[in-house]
């Protein structure tokens, strides 16, 4: 900066030379430390909390815990089969609701009109909903199913899961579709397909791992979801599947409302048995996770 | 053999049009679902509007005994843990971004970094709850008390720590959107245009004047939009607040008083809620919606100008 006509006559080339102990350069590495700490310690909750929830988590942790009923205070043993298979139950459910139509909303908003006013919309909705607090989503589901059947059920928390499910399935699969190359499906209407043709032959199975990703990341965040579940499946201390029928239309355990229930106890048992579902809980999430990464990570090759 | 290839034509127009028509469907399925997830909270919430009104805003009871409620504490409850827990994230969330794009670490550092913050956007909201309230709890209870002990006469911690409330709540919350800031300011950081950065090297700029100078101002309505978008989820947020808030409503500065928020007033209240208070709730719900909305619309907005005046000096990816 100071390099006007007048200095020219007595340069001092050293000061071209990086000397670490000027002010400029001392600052640049006291900001190297300060934010590379900052950085540091954003990874030491994520290291603390799974190993918390692995060694507490496995310390209860046997076989009667998937296949037990939860336990009364003080009681030895049991587990929460009943609360695995109800998130898995309800996961299902939303999944069925959520996955076709938001794959079909994608072809619209990625092949059939992409730059209609209607897809315009339809993204802002999306985007907006995928930021809905998603104990809101249980207030819908509440409102909408609850209150019209009359009973908490498997069926009102699987509502409440597929709203939440939509938009992410929604937006990564506009986002994979709009990867397919735009040759492959010109050269297939110059064929003379038909759109319909041309989403089943070409747009989906070129798509389809993105999609997947997509579905996969959908189904984590749902079955890690609480809130949504506390006042539309509640909670129940026995199977879904009793004498021979699937009782989806009546109260549901899930893993997620099972650790929040059992937390907060003050008996010993039940805390480690919260800790074990935990673990449980975490393992499942992160296996779909790092499968979809996985996934995401074989397409970008 | 003219005949069949005319009725499979027929057949495959019929399905064709079938098909677009379903997907067209969908799409505005899609924006009634917005529309009818307002209506139906604003419709249930109809009797508590009727009969309080304004008053639900500005009032700190909650007695269903007597059918009176306000939700003021929850309001503020909700405001103060969510700023709290911004500053938290901003602070990591950023330095982990500019850590994560301005080539810092090799490469494999950099995936390990990126899939430590990607992993803690996974972890369930109710497992961080327990995380909270048997690790982060016990870990501030000395410091904490001490902080009493010491600096009384301060507002933020004229109270004592008594376990659950705003300061361990708002530093899990603060982990909890630690991602959603630090994954919206990466990608506004790396939309930056090296020509950029390496005009200011060129003329011998230090990393840190590039990145306080160049980079950041370039990315400063990204990570605004990262940070407003982060604010939204925080209001949002509910099971862990549920578990670390303390369940109680108070309106108050410090730290280490236990709190409440809207979505935990909700967790904790609907599953046992009579009719009167079912209403009262789903005003309270409205409220949320409300504040967690306009956050999010504010976000997006934010970040698709931010895209959009990128794009039109024709410097985006």
């Amino acid at each position: 900066m100071s390099m006007s006509p007048a200095t020219q006559q007595e340069f001092d080339t050293q000061s071209l030379f990086y000397n670490r102990w000027k002010s400029r350069s001392l600052r640049n590495s006291l900001m190297n430390w300060v934010s590379g700490s900052i950085a540091l310690i954003a990874c030491l909750p994520l290291l603390s909390l799974l190993g918390m929830v692995i060694y507490r988590g496995s310390r209860a942790l046997s076989w009667s815990s998937f296949v037990e009923l939860p336990p009364a205070p003080m009681q030895e043993g049991g587990g929460f089969g009943n609360a695995m298979v109800g998130t898995i139950t309800m996961v299902s459910i939303a999944a069925l609701l959520a996955v076709p139509s938001g794959i079909l909303t994608a072809i619209f908003l990625a092949f059939l009109g992409p730059d209609s006013k209607l897809a315009e919309a339809v993204r802002f909705v999306a985007r907006v909903l995928s930021g809905l607090p998603s104990i809101l989503a249980g207030v819908f589901a509440y409102a909408m199913v609850v209150l019209v059947m009359k009973s908490y059920s498997a069926f009102a928390g699987g509502v409440a899961l597929a709203v939440l499910m939509l938009p992410i399935i929604l937006l990564t699969a506009e986002q994979s579709m709009r990867m397919v190359q735009a040759r492959l499906i010109e050269a297939a209407v110059g064929m003379g397909c038909t759109s319909a043709q041309v989403v089943r032959r070409v747009l989906l199975p070129t798509a389809f791992p993105g999609i997947l990703t997509g579905v996969l990341l959908a189904v984590a965040r749902a079955a890690g979801e609480t809130a949504p579940l506390l006042f539309t499946a509640l909670f129940s201390n026995y199977w879904l599947v009793q004498e021979g029928q699937l009782k989806l239309a009546e109260p549901t355990a899930s893993l997620a409302v099972f650790i929040f229930n059992f937390s907060g106890s003050a008996f010993d048992n039940l805390v480690e048995m919260a800790w074990s579902g935990a673990l449980i809980l975490v393992l499942m999430i992160l296996t779909l996770n790092l499968s979809a990464q996985l996934l995401a990570k074989k397409l970008q090759r | 053999m003219k005949n069949t290839i005319g009725t499979s034509l027929k057949f495959e127009r019929t399905i064709d049009s079938a098909f677009r028509r379903v997907c067209w469907t969908l799409a505005l399925l899609t924006i009634l679902l917005g529309g009818l997830i307002v209506f139906e909270i604003f419709y249930h919430a109809t009797p508590a509007i009727k009969k309080y009104g304004f008053s639900f805003l500005t009032s700190s009871q909650w007695d269903p005994a007597n059918e009176a409620y306000g939700v003021l504490p929850e309001i503020w409850g909700t405001f103060y843990s969510s700023v709290l827990a911004l500053i938290v994230a901003g602070l990591l969330g950023v330095s982990v971004a500019i850590w994560l794009t301005q080539n810092f670490l090799p490469s494999r550092v950099e995936w390990f970094l990126k899939t430590v913050v990607e992993l803690l956007a996974a972890i369930p909201s109710v497992v961080y709850g327990l995380w909270g309230f048997y690790y982060v709890i016990p870990m501030l209870r000395p410091f904490a008390g001490w902080l009493h002990e010491q600096f009384s006469w301060v507002p933020f911690f004229s109270t004592p720590f008594t376990g659950p409330g705003i300061l361990p709540a708002a530093l899990v919350l603060g982990i909890m959107i630690l991602p959603t800031v630090a994954s919206i300011s990466r990608d506004a950081l790396s939309a930056v245009p090296s020509r950029l950065k390496e005009a200011a090297m060129g003329l011998g700029a230090t990393r840190w004047e590039v990145i306080w100078k160049v980079v950041l101002p370039t990315a400063s309505r990204g990570i605004g939009a990262a940070l407003v978008l982060g604010f939204g989820r925080a209001i949002g947020e509910t099971m862990a607040l549920a578990m670390l808030a303390g369940n109680s409503s108070r309106l108050t500065l410090s730290l280490l008083s236990p709190s409440n928020t809207l979505a935990a007033r909700l967790a904790n209240q609907f599953p046992e809620a009579g009719p009167s208070e079912a209403s009262a709730l789903m005003f309270a719900a409205l409220v949320l919606m409300a504040l967690s909305l306009s956050a999010n619309v504010f976000g997006v907005v934010i970040n698709l100008r931010a895209r959009y005046k990128l794009a039109r000096v024709g410097v985006a990816r």
